[in-house]
């Protein structure tokens, strides 16, 4: 059996990984798709805690993920490419609206 | 029967309410026909009340009707309750009758007017709130009514604020009633905290038990009078009345002759116990009601405007009827208060039907010799006068004499010489203002005297009628000489009045007295006509021999230059001063300050709102490490 520590590793590590992309990252699409890896991070962890824990709770909350981010991925795409067609661009120090 | 009286005030309250609502809307004629039939039916109800009164024994005396509890806080509880008895009977049946007269001679005097409907809304508002006033069993309650009459008054004198002057005198009016008012309202707080209720009875048996020191008493008498000056127009609040003027004619007779300027005696009489208790206070009030009897009869002279002549002489007046409050004759005062209202209010209605005839003309000097002009307006504005100058068996002479013989009977020698003097003064500028404006030379503008014509018969009958009871008004207070219990008045309002120590005099004496005031009234009338008909150059004469005299007279003391360097000028200079410095730097600053502070402060945190996501994933990541590593560390 493999040690919890091992898809824990791998989790944080898909983690960060996701994380410093939607930072460095400057196409919105990029930065979306980092956000799809930080979930699956996510996902991992769960299913690991479940399997060592045995309980099927992780893997429900798992099957939840799964579905918001799939609305997450209709909506975020709807939204970019509403913004490219507004600004014909997806980079995002083209869409600074918010700056005070 | 007696158990309806506490409709009196309600039904012109209800016609108030409807001609506010819906005034502009209905004819003329509906309009007249429902503000005089309000005031009517308030007096029928009066009247039929007053002879329920008479049958109830006077240990019965008030009788309360109480409608609902107004206020209840704490230990202060305000009923809005009314109630009955000789002096308010007495109130509420002059202001009913002259009000009713006046609001029909309005119907002809206003009939041109288009805002007909106003003044007949807020002459019924008036007389709503003259009546709260008089039957009111406790002073918030009585404070109401003072205070609405005084809007009252305010509101009618700037009838025709087009007018500017009109305007000011309105606003002079409320000012110099709010001063008095502040005295008023300390006194009613000194008589709430130290009494603990409102309510006269409660208020009568408390002084008369002496659970009030008699330092307090004087003081909390001194300071209802400061109240009373200001309404009533005594010295040194008076400078408001003669200005007042600038309202329509019947204003001047219903308000500011007849009823609510005699406001202040009515409150003076109906907390008499004050004025018995404290001889400081008594004495204070007789003493100003003389004093300003005879200064406010020295102005009067001079004038040359027919209305400011009657409100010089209605200032006076009230002094008379306060110099029968102050030695203790409240009955006196009272009773000259009721004369007085039928015979000013008349004088008032035919100089109204004078300036009528004239096209508005107020100045005696372009009039003279309109005798034969007016045929009914003459005869009833001699008989006013004659009543108020004091000629025998008119009910001026009735009055006055009774306030003057009490005074006499008191030990007041200073009250009642000053109040011969201006009893001269009386007769004297009254008949100078009759043969000014009827008789002698014709001075009429030839424009003028083509319009001239005598008043419709809806201005002279209430003219009439008021004429007829300048006359008779006095013959319920004969004077004691003609027997022990002629004086029916006197023993009327007895009951409620609260006796000081009795003063007798010997029939000789008074009969003397009688004979003084009724020389002092002839010699009067005989200078006026020496003055004015038969050698109308003496004015003239003394005129140039006393040019200081004259101008101070004329110029009615400098009294109105004086106020207004002395307390006007300075309020509003250092109004400005306030604003400029106060105003504008401090408070504006103070505003301004504390908008530009959080405009800057927000300008400040807006630099980190970049706009860009990934500054505030950052910012949400940092965050979000330091909750954990708290949690866990």
């Amino acid at each position: 059996m493999i040690p919890i520590y091992y898809f824990l590793i791998l989790s944080a590590v898909l983690f960060v990984m996701g994380t410093v992309g939607f930072l460095i990252k400057k196409d919105l699409i990029t930065q979306f798709m980092c956000v799809e890896v930080m979930l699956n991070a996510a996902n991992v962890a769960f299913i690991a805690f479940a399997r060592s824990a045995s309980s099927l709770n992780g893997q429900i909350i798992v099957f939840f993920i799964i579905t918001v981010a799939a609305a997450e991925a209709a909506v975020g795409l709807a939204i970019i490419l509403l913004v490219y067609r507004q600004k014909k661009s997806i980079k995002t120090e083209d869409s600074s609206l918010m700056k005070g | 029967m007696i158990d309806i009286f506490w409709l009196i005030p309600l039904v012109p309250a209800l016609s108030t309410l409807i001609l506010a609502v819906f005034g502009e809307k209905l004819p003329k004629k509906y309009i007249s026909f429902q503000a005089c039939g309000a005031v009517f039916i308030s007096f029928l109800i009066s009247l039929y009340s007053f002879l329920g009164l008479l049958k109830v024994s006077p240990e019965e005396y008030p009788i309360v009707k109480n409608l609902f509890t107004w206020i209840h806080s704490g230990n202060f509880q305000a009923n809005l309750s009314f109630q009955f008895d000789p002096l308010t009977a007495v109130m509420a049946l002059v202001v009913t009758a002259v009000g009713f007269l006046i609001h029909v001679y309005s119907i002809g005097y206003m009939a041109e007017d288009r805002s007909y409907s106003r003044f007949f809304t807020l002459m019924n508002l008036f007389t709503f709130s003259m009546l709260v006033l008089v039957m009111a069993s406790n002073l918030v309650l009585m404070f109401v009514g003072w205070e609405g009459v005084g809007f009252c008054s305010y509101m009618l004198i700037g009838f025709w604020f087009e007018k500017h002057s009109a305007a000011n005198a309105g606003k002079k009016a409320f000012i110099v009633n709010r001063i008095g008012d502040a005295g008023f309202l300390i006194g009613m707080l000194f008589i709430l905290v130290y009494v603990g209720s409102t309510e006269f009875s409660n208020i009568n048996n408390a002084v008369a038990g002496g659970s009030l020191s008699h330092g307090l008493v004087t003081l909390i008498a001194i300071l209802l009078f400061v109240g009373a000056t200001g309404k009533s127009a005594q010295i040194p609040l008076y400078v408001w009345l003669p200005d007042a003027m600038e309202g329509p004619t019947p204003v001047s007779a219903l308000i500011h002759a007849a009823t609510m300027v005699t406001a202040g005696v009515y409150m003076v009489a109906r907390m008499n116990i004050f004025y018995t208790t404290s001889e400081t206070a008594g004495s204070v009030v007789a003493i100003i009601g003389a004093v300003t009897a005879v200064y406010a009869g020295t102005m009067a002279l001079t004038q040359n405007d027919i209305k400011r002549v009657l409100a010089y002489s209605t200032i006076s007046q009230i002094g008379y009827m306060f110099i029968g409050c102050g030695v203790g004759a409240y009955a006196a005062g009272i009773f000259h208060l009721y004369t007085h209202a039928f015979f000013k209010s008349l004088l008032f209605l035919a100089a109204g039907s004078v300036m009528h005839a004239l096209s508005g003309e107020l100045d005696m000097r372009k009039m003279g010799g309109l005798k034969k002009y007016l045929p009914y307006t003459y005869p009833t504005f001699l008989i006013g006068a004659i009543a108020i100058a004091g000629v025998p068996f008119l009910s001026g002479f009735f009055s006055k004499d009774a306030i003057l013989t009490s005074a006499f009977a008191q030990g007041q020698y200073f009250v009642w010489i000053l109040g011969i003097l201006g009893a001269v003064l009386t007769s004297f500028y009254m008949f100078r203002l009759i043969f000014l404006t009827f008789h002698g030379k014709e001075r009429i503008e030839p424009e003028v005297k083509k319009h001239i014509h005598e008043s419709p018969p809806v201005m002279t009958v209430p003219l009439a009628v008021l004429a007829f009871f300048s006359v008779i008004a006095g013959y319920i207070g004969l004077p004691v000489v003609l027997g022990k219990n002629v004086n029916w008045f006197d023993r009327f309002l007895a009951p409620i009045m609260h006796k000081g120590h009795e003063a007798h005099l010997t029939i000789g004496t008074e009969w003397l007295l009688i004979l003084i005031s009724v020389i002092v009234a002839l010699t009067g009338i005989f200078i006026a006509y020496f003055f004015y008909l038969k050698k109308p150059s003496v004015p003239h004469t003394l005129v140039r021999r006393f040019p200081f005299l004259y101008r101070l007279l004329y110029n009615k003391y400098y009294i109105d230059e004086a106020y207004d360097y002395l307390f006007v000028r300075p309020t509003l200079k250092g109004s400005e001063f306030v604003y400029d410095k106060f105003d504008i730097n401090i408070i504006d600053g103070a505003v301004n300050g504390a908008a530009s502070g959080t405009g800057f402060f927000g300008k400040v945190l807006s630099f980190l709102q970049t706009g860009f996501i990934k500054d505030y994933a950052l910012v949400f990541l940092l965050g979000a490490v330091i909750l954990l590593g708290l949690l866990i560390f």
